[in-house]
């Protein structure tokens, strides 16, 4: 437990401190998102229909943006060479770094998503619900993505890999992400909340589960 | 505590490396593993690591924790330091002390011991490469594992702490431990010579 909280830290540690990734995921969605509007133009409510579509799609862009750090730089200066030959589980492992990659990186996404809903002129409770279903499903584009990091490690090929198989295993993630945020802002419409928000949670623990274990069997096998 | 390997074959895109070798450590000795660049030397000390995959043959330790395997027991200081330039030397070394689990004798004295209890607070960025050898040296010093695999340990080294380093070599011996280590130059200690690929300087 002990090396697992330390490898926690460390790589926070690293991603807040000058150099690191974890503000560069924060200004690339607020690059996006600031705009968005100036594209699309001054109409108010196509800004406010749009809007979690936009958030969703900036969130996921930019957890992208991150990922091929997450095993790459242990890769390039050896540590991950160390971290095999430990006695940690691998797959436990696996799974604390993709969890302090998601402190770093995801939660400051859902941090900054209440003020870049000003920006595209969502309300408060829509605010909430993007917000609600990014910090729900970013753990899942993490999780996912990491699979990809971890294959893009073995097969010594940089972000161009990362991108195209990562981002078919996070379209669902965007649907259901989507899906829920417009079935609570349009009150009209004839599907719940509750229903595309279960599946995005399902969809976030299944890649809890499945991730850290097809990571470490990628790199297991792959090293070389 | 005795570590063995019989009729090793490494194979390193597609292309053979060696085949055919036998080693033998026991306990309080050490084995230098000498031959020509390319020769496998390398490739020998990740094949006992377990980080490449063994294409024949068979690795086998003796009086270890029967629970563990070879690469459990085992440091490797390798070309690559895993050192983090953000992080300072002594975030660097306890990291690595509590990841690595074990017995630890505790950062700051490891940092004494290679000399490097100055440059404590310093981010590892800011060191020389003799120093980030140094740095890494100290890592083995904070967990006891009774295997150290060395690629090359002295290199980057100058005469005083190549010094310091053999001193550090013979406790660990002393002490029980086996070290392999892939070098050209001498190691400073009483060292057993296995060479891979014919003559070195053929």
């Amino acid at each position: 437990m002990t090396a697992l909280s330390s490898l926690i830290r460390r790589d926070i540690r690293i991603a807040l401190r000058v150099g690191g990734g974890a503000l560069i995921g924060v200004l690339f969605f607020l690059t996006v998102v600031v705009l968005m509007p100036f594209a699309i133009g001054p109409d108010l409510n196509l800004l406010a229909r749009l809007g979690p579509a936009i958030l969703w799609l900036g969130a996921l862009l930019a957890s992208l943006l991150t990922l091929d750090r997450l095993f790459m730089a242990d890769h390039d200066d050896g540590s991950l060479d160390l971290i095999l030959m430990s006695r940690t589980p691998l797959e436990l492992t696996c799974a604390a770094k993709a969890l302090a990659h998601w402190l770093a990186a995801g939660v400051p996404l859902v941090m900054a998503t209440p003020v870049l809903g000003l920006l595209l002129n969502l309300d408060a409770s829509a605010t909430a619900a993007v917000a609600l279903t990014l910090l729900v499903g970013t753990p899942a584009l993490t999780f996912t993505g990491m699979i990809g990091a971890a294959l893009a490690v073995t097969l010594q090929r940089g972000g161009l890999l990362l991108a195209v198989l990562v981002l078919p295993l996070s379209i669902p993630v965007l649907i259901f992400g989507v899906a829920a945020s417009n079935a609570a802002i349009v009150e009209q419409g004839t599907m719940s909340f509750s229903t595309p928000f279960s599946i995005l949670c399902a969809i976030s623990l299944a890649s809890l589960v499945i991730g850290p274990f097809a990571a470490a069997a990628s790199l297991r096998h792959g090293m070389d | 505590m005795r570590l063995a390997g019989h009729d090793l074959r490494c194979v390193r895109a597609g292309r053979e490396v060696f085949a055919g070798l036998d080693f033998e450590v026991s306990a309080g000795e050490a084995v230098a593993v000498v031959g020509a660049n390319g020769a496998g030397k390398t490739s020998l000390l990740r094949l006992i690591a377990g980080l490449i995959t063994l294409a024949g043959g068979t690795i086998a330790l003796d009086g270890g924790d029967t629970e563990l395997n070879v690469a459990e027991h085992a440091h490797y200081l390798g070309h690559r330091d895993a050192l983090k330039p953000a992080l300072t030397v002594t975030e660097n070394l306890g990291f690595w002390a509590e990841f690595l689990g074990g017995v630890a004798t505790g950062p700051a004295a490891a940092l004494e011991a290679v000399g490097l209890g100055h440059a404590a607070q310093l981010p590892a960025g800011f060191l020389s490469a003799g120093q980030r050898r140094r740095l890494s040296i100290a890592r083995l010093l904070t967990v006891k594992r009774p295997i150290w695999l060395l690629d090359e340990p002295t290199s980057a080294l100058d005469a005083g702490s190549q010094k310091v380093f053999a001193g550090l070599m013979t406790a660990h011996l002393t002490g029980g431990g086996l070290i392999m280590a892939a070098t050209h130059t001498p190691l400073g200690i009483e060292a057993r010579e296995l060479r891979i690929g014919g003559m070195a300087c053929a």
